[in-house]
């Protein structure tokens, strides 16, 4: 599937819910659905500033892919990051630079998040950014 | 059955007195329960605040004309209303300010200036808000002096029984928190005050939260300052009040220069103006400050034995809920009567981020806070990153309190 697909499916999937509290539902169940990130990578270098949760983003480079892996003490930040990086992850750093992400405001997130929390969002997306115009 | 009919009339008549209580959040009814940040503004508050800015805003204690009166009267009337609410002995020992914080910083800064010498100690509580540690913290560095703190225990009391040890010659001011903004538990100020006086220490009480839920008289407390803020007593935001003993304040120096603060200016020298003027420089907020007294005429109407009763209901139904869920960790549990304690509840859920609790309980229409609440130190105490808080007030109900057990179970089953 292309990032645009994967984009759409989201947007489609999230359309679904008509209630803010089964999206809370969707985003808790992405969040339970990311493991495996170790405490060893739970260091400020992947700390993500701006977000009222601590949350962590760390990433390795496979063939030319970014494959992201993050967490969070909160675990409708962590499903957020984690809808972010089923996205993002094991694309092309030049994937990742072609999208608008205005993925995250067709599916009403942006809104519908405090200003903090918007924030973060919007600090989670610049690192992505960032990390990908690195790599 | 009937009285419990006639106290919900009364309760629904309070609660139309409150614009902002019969809106809809989400499509649901607003519950609001983070009274203790900001509580919600009576009509008669509105109508004050709206009556100065259209027909009496002018710049007051100047001018002669008449919008100038007007707008005097409404302020000063407060102060006299403040007077009343606080007892003290005189509106000269009323000091409008900012707010708490901008009260507390007043004290520190000018006590500081007038008391403190190098080596000379300062004593604060482990439960204050950070508005009662800062200022005192910057004090303490500008004048080489130590901070020295009391600790709580593990259910959220002071441990009063160290606070002999902890005072000492050098101690020149102590600061606690009448009622804490976490724990909720009403604290020992006078005991603290009497310890206090023994040894000629002045105490300044935070009355935040207290002035809120507690019947205050600054002369039979005998406090040497009492600071509360203006926008948790349900008047406007911007407008807070500092009681100081008058032999504190005439000893202190002014805080801002300025105008209105002076007797007669000349290059050469400066004089002060007298009581309370003396620390209001600058063109106060008359239009909050004009809403206090209508905010201290509904407290009044509040103080009905029916409405107490029942706002004591709903404090034991939520403390024994809440201290009864074996998920639930409660900060700030009574040790003796429920009294002690505040409809305010600040807990943790096991393996549950307080956050994502708030947020949830956001779209089922509660209004909660979640975070460190401004008392960094007290989370660190209780070894967590932050807690859940709600706090009511008399206009909330029974209903909501109800609807909020049944909505933190869900959100609970939600997030484990």
């Amino acid at each position: 599937m292309s990032l645009k697909e994967a984009e759409n499916a989201i947007v489609e999937e999230f359309s679904m819910y008509d209630e803010w509290l089964d999206k809370y539902e969707y985003l808790i169940e992405l969040g339970k659905s990311l493991t495996d990130f170790p405490e060893s990578s739970k260091i400020d270098e992947n700390l993500i500033k701006g977000c009222q949760s601590r949350v962590w983003l760390d990433y390795k480079i496979e063939d030319g892919r970014i494959v992201f892996n993050a967490d969070s003490d909160a675990i409708i930040t962590k499903g957020i990051i984690s809808l972010l990086i089923g996205l993002y992850s094991g694309r092309t750093p030049q994937e990742i630079l072609s999208s608008d992400f205005s993925v995250v405001e067709k599916i009403g997130l942006k809104e519908n998040l405090s200003p903090t929390r918007a924030n973060g969002l919007v600090s989670m997306i610049a690192k992505i950014r960032e990390i990908a115009a690195k790599g | 059955m009937r009285a419990c009919m006639m106290v919900m009339a009364r309760i629904d008549e309070i609660r139309s007195l409150f614009p902002a209580l019969s809106r809809k959040v989400y499509g649901k009814d607003l519950v609001y329960f983070d009274n203790a940040a900001t509580s919600q503004r009576p009509q008669s508050v509105i109508d004050m605040w709206t009556r100065i800015s259209t027909e009496s805003n002018a710049n007051i204690h100047r001018a002669v004309h008449r919008l100038a009166d007007e707008a005097t009267q409404a302020y000063e009337q407060a102060r006299d209303a403040v007077r009343d609410f606080l007892n003290a002995e005189s509106r000269e020992e009323i000091v409008f300010t900012s707010g708490t914080t901008a009260a507390v910083n007043l004290v520190a800064f000018c006590f500081g200036e007038a008391f403190l010498k190098e080596g000379d100690e300062v004593v604060v509580t482990e439960a204050e808000h950070h508005s009662n540690i800062v200022p005192w913290q910057m004090m303490c560095r500008r004048k080489g002096a130590v901070l020295k703190v009391l600790p709580v225990d593990d259910s959220g009391h002071m441990m009063l029984e160290k606070l002999d040890g902890i005072l000492s010659d050098r101690t020149r001011i102590m600061a606690v928190t009448h009622i804490s903004n976490v724990l909720g538990l009403v604290n020992p100020v006078r005991e603290i005050i009497e310890k206090c006086h023994s040894r000629n220490i002045p105490v300044l009480v935070d009355g935040a939260q207290g002035a809120v839920h507690c019947k205050v008289d600054v002369r039979d407390l005998d406090c040497d300052f009492y600071v509360f803020s203006g926008h948790k007593l349900y008047a406007a935001t911007g407008i807070g009040v500092l009681y100081g003993k008058r032999k504190w304040l005439d000893e202190m120096p002014p805080y801002m220069g300025g105008g209105e603060m002076v007797g007669t200016v000349s290059f050469d020298h400066t004089t002060y103006a007298p009581l309370p003027m003396k620390f209001e420089a600058g063109t106060q907020n008359f239009a909050s400050a004009a809403t206090v007294k209508p905010a201290i005429e509904l407290i009044n109407l509040l103080n009905d034995n029916e409405l107490i009763k029942n706002y004591d209901m709903i404090r034991d139904y939520l403390l024994d809920r809440l201290s009864s869920d074996r998920r639930i960790s409660l900060y700030g549990v009574p040790r003796g009567t429920n009294d002690e304690k505040i409809p305010l509840f600040s807990f943790t859920v096991e393996g549950v981020h307080h956050e994502d609790l708030a947020l949830i309980l956001d779209k089922m229409g509660i209004a909660a806070r979640s975070g460190q609440m401004c008392a960094e130190p007290l989370m660190d105490r209780f070894g967590v990153t932050g807690m859940l808080r709600v706090s009511l007030v008399p206009y909330n109900t029974m209903e909501e309190a109800e609807y909020f057990m049944k909505c933190l179970d869900k959100a609970i089953n939600m997030l484990i």
